[in-house]
């Protein structure tokens, strides 16, 4: 496992005194990460498992209130982080093989493409404050409280309950969807300050074939956070689409 | 061990799957597949939607993040995280799909 390493005569500034050489220190960052993303599945398994209990429990209010979120801004964000996956990959592949411009251009790019998806994610939650959307009394003056549309009335903005949904269900899925959405969104945010940190030390020529670790483990976290809106996309703007025709 | 370094290639084609199970999921989400089955509603779109969900994040750990090429310990930490997953869904369902079975106070 080690012999190509020992061979080195001398060690790289990067290389831990507690590491024998800068494979076993890769291999050992790559892991931890792991461990730590294990952390946050079952983090965001909790919030999944009230989804799926709440949804099972009212889903006609969850239809009703799914049916109300933008499905052109959600597909839309969809593409955005998909690409920004692949920018990601990219970057780390042009680290691995050490071409420094395209490698930088790729983190730019992630970078950007992450600040597209939560400029479009703050315009979706304009809408749905608008709208008098946001759950409980979490905003002074506007409590929780939608207009609906009454049967046949075509409206973008008012609510069209189905079947027997009430209002107080519907404002647990936008518990959910806030809770949710925002723990993304924060993630992305995060994610965004260590792109940054990495275009930082990438523009200093700090990453390189030898040593990519932070390259490539803060790509596993943005990685991860595409899978997670990956389950989010479907499962709160397309649950009730079928329905919308009844 | 060496490190394998992913092909341009296979990281466009993943890509390209990503969009296409994308645009998949949205075209299904407007049709109405649940059918009758016996007494029971069977709610096909969910299913569809979450298969295809599955797929792509199958593809995105196994090529994006390089765990098809990583080493055994990676497998095994990633499968952890389903197994405990598995367990939270199971063990509260458990509760939840059976209440009401026996009459109160029993």
């Amino acid at each position: 496992m080690s012999h190509a390493a020992t061979q080195e005569t001398h060690s790289h500034p990067a290389l831990q005194h507690h590491f024998e050489n800068m494979e076993q220190q890769r291999e050992a960052g790559t892991l931890g990460m792991w461990v730590f993303l294990v952390t946050e599945i079952m983090f965001f398994g909790g919030m999944f498992l009230a989804y799926t209990l709440y949804r099972g429990t009212y889903g006609a209010a969850f239809a009703s209130a799914s049916n109300h979120l933008d499905i052109k801004l959600g597909a839309f964000n969809t593409g955005v982080l998909i690409l920004s996956s692949f920018t990601m990959a990219m970057a780390v592949y042009f680290t691995q093989i050490g071409k420094s411009r395209p490698q930088i251009f790729c983190l730019l790019l992630t970078l950007i493409l992450g600040l597209t998806f939560l400029g479009v994610k703050a315009v979706e939650y304009k809408s749905k404050y608008d709208d008098s959307l946001v759950p409980g009394r979490l905003i002074p003056n506007r409590p929780f409280g939608p207009e609906v549309a009454h049967e046949g009335e075509l409206s973008e903005h008012k609510l069209h309950l189905l079947g027997n949904a009430t209002l107080k269900q519907v404002e647990l899925f936008y518990w959910i969807y806030f809770a949710m959405t925002g723990m993304h969104a924060l993630h992305m945010i995060i994610g965004a300050g260590l792109l940054t940190f990495l275009l930082i030390f990438s523009i200093k020529g700090r990453y390189g074939p030898e040593y990519h670790s932070p390259v490539e483990v803060i790509g596993l976290y943005w990685h991860f956070v595409d899978i997670v809106w990956i389950f989010l996309f479907p499962l709160l703007y397309l649950l009730g689409r079928h329905f919308e025709h009844m | 061990m060496s490190e394998h370094i992913v092909p341009v290639r296979v990281y466009v084609t993943i890509f390209l799957v990503l969009l296409v199970g994308t645009v998949l999921t949205v075209a299904a989400a407007f049709q109405d597949f649940s059918f009758q089955f016996g007494t029971h509603e069977i709610p096909f779109n969910t299913i569809i939607a979450l298969t295809i969900a599955v797929t792509k994040a199958t593809f995105v750990v196994l090529y994006f993040m390089h765990v098809r090429y990583s080493s055994r310990l990676v497998w095994v930490i990633v499968t952890s995280a389903l197994f405990w997953m598995a367990i939270l869904f199971a063990l509260t369902f458990a509760d939840y799909w059976t209440r009401g079975w026996l009459p109160v106070g029993y």
